[in-house]
């Protein structure tokens, strides 16, 4: 390890002007070889600005190119580069290393999903559960068949369902999720986030269906309403809330 | 779940007649054995003990289920709680019923 931190002291007259560094700890892990996980430590220049997925970018450029760490977008739109920030999920690309008042960042990857390698994990089980749930709105007619040619909605009833419309299935809440962690079978709240998604929008006829694929044993009445789930979210979902209201349905307060 | 929702409520009603029926006799004195005698012997009252006896037993075994279903998955393991809950529950009620009814016959 003092290797590595020499080697990033060397490195450290990069191109970049930099008027502070930090030091960067990744959790270093591939299942095929390692029975447990490590910290790796790299000193890393950064700007006000520097979000902590540049400064892994950053290691990755300049000190070690075999970090593995999912990316796309930097702009907090695929939900690609979801991790554990010091302790918290967050993204990676929306988490400026100013913001986390610290000269060490630790970043590891996400709870409740399988690991891959290093950072990345295997987003098998949220995209499941995700396409278990009829994330699409079910009708009988169309709108090639109706006389309509738009189903239109009111700005009430689109702000019923808005803010849950906002999910990027980054997979941050179900990785905050302490049921999440117990229970393998658990739906989760990305996934019962998006069934009150589609519950709600008026356009939607499947409310009875989804509700069903919901009300299981380990389904939606496993949530404790830790609420951890939408604390994470970096996008404002709040999926404890829809969990809430979906329980509404089932209950007979809602229609 | 909402079986599990419908019988706290109803117990949480039973069980604040019960603790009135308690502390508007005196706490101490309705308890001791005579007492506890009459009551079981008072046809409205044992009914109510026996109801207050289903709906804990209910709540309470699906309350373990669902923490042990939590604890661990798989398919038999699931049967075997759920099963085993089921059981219990049962043998809990039989055996709360037999008391009560064997006293309200004036067999104690």
């Amino acid at each position: 390890m003092a290797q590595v931190s020499s080697i990033a002291d060397e490195q450290i007259s990069t191109p970049v002007s930099s008027s502070k560094s930090i030091t960067l700890r990744i959790a270093r892990y591939n299942p095929e070889h390692d029975d447990s996980s490590m910290f790796m430590e790299f000193t890393v220049p950064c700007e006000k600005w520097t979000t902590v997925l540049e400064a892994i970018l950053e290691v990755k450029k300049y000190f070690d190119h075999s970090v593995a760490v999912r990316y796309s977008c930097r702009q907090a739109t695929c939900g690609s580069c979801g991790m554990i920030i010091n302790g918290k999920p967050r993204l990676a690309c929306f988490t400026k290393i100013s913001e986390l008042n610290s000269d060490v960042v630790t970043v590891e990857p996400m709870n409740n999903f399988p690991i891959i390698r290093d950072l990345a994990v295997k987003f098998e089980r949220l995209f499941d559960t995700h396409q278990k749930i009829k994330p699409y709105l079910i009708r009988d007619d169309t709108e090639i068949e109706s006389d309509e040619k738009e189903f239109l909605q009111s700005p009430k009833e689109v702000e019923q369902y808005i803010q849950f419309a906002n999910c990027i299935k980054c997979g941050l809440c179900n990785s905050a999720c302490p049921t999440m962690a117990t229970d393998s079978s658990f739906v989760g709240p990305q996934a019962l986030a998006q069934a009150y998604r589609y519950v709600a929008d008026s356009r939607d006829k499947g409310k009875d269906s989804r509700l069903k694929i919901i009300d299981e044993s380990h389904g939606i009445w496993r949530c404790h309403f830790a609420g951890s789930c939408s604390q994470v979210c970096p996008k404002g979902v709040d999926p404890a809330m829809g969990i809430q209201l979906l329980r509404g349905y089932l209950l007979g307060f809602r229609s | 779940m909402k079986i599990h929702y419908g019988t706290a409520i109803a117990a949480v009603a039973l069980v604040a007649v019960h603790i009135l029926m308690r502390l508007t006799q005196g706490f101490a004195e309705s308890l001791e054995f005579e007492s506890v005698l009459a009551n079981y012997k008072f046809v409205p009252y044992a009914v109510m003990l026996e109801l207050i006896l289903i709906l804990l037993s209910v709540h309470g075994f699906n309350g373990l289920r669902v923490i042990l279903l939590e604890l661990k998955q798989g398919r038999i393991y699931e049967k075997a709680v759920s099963y085993g809950c089921v059981v219990a529950m049962i043998g809990l009620i039989a055996y709360g019923s037999r008391t009560i009814i064997m006293t309200n016959m004036g067999m104690v």
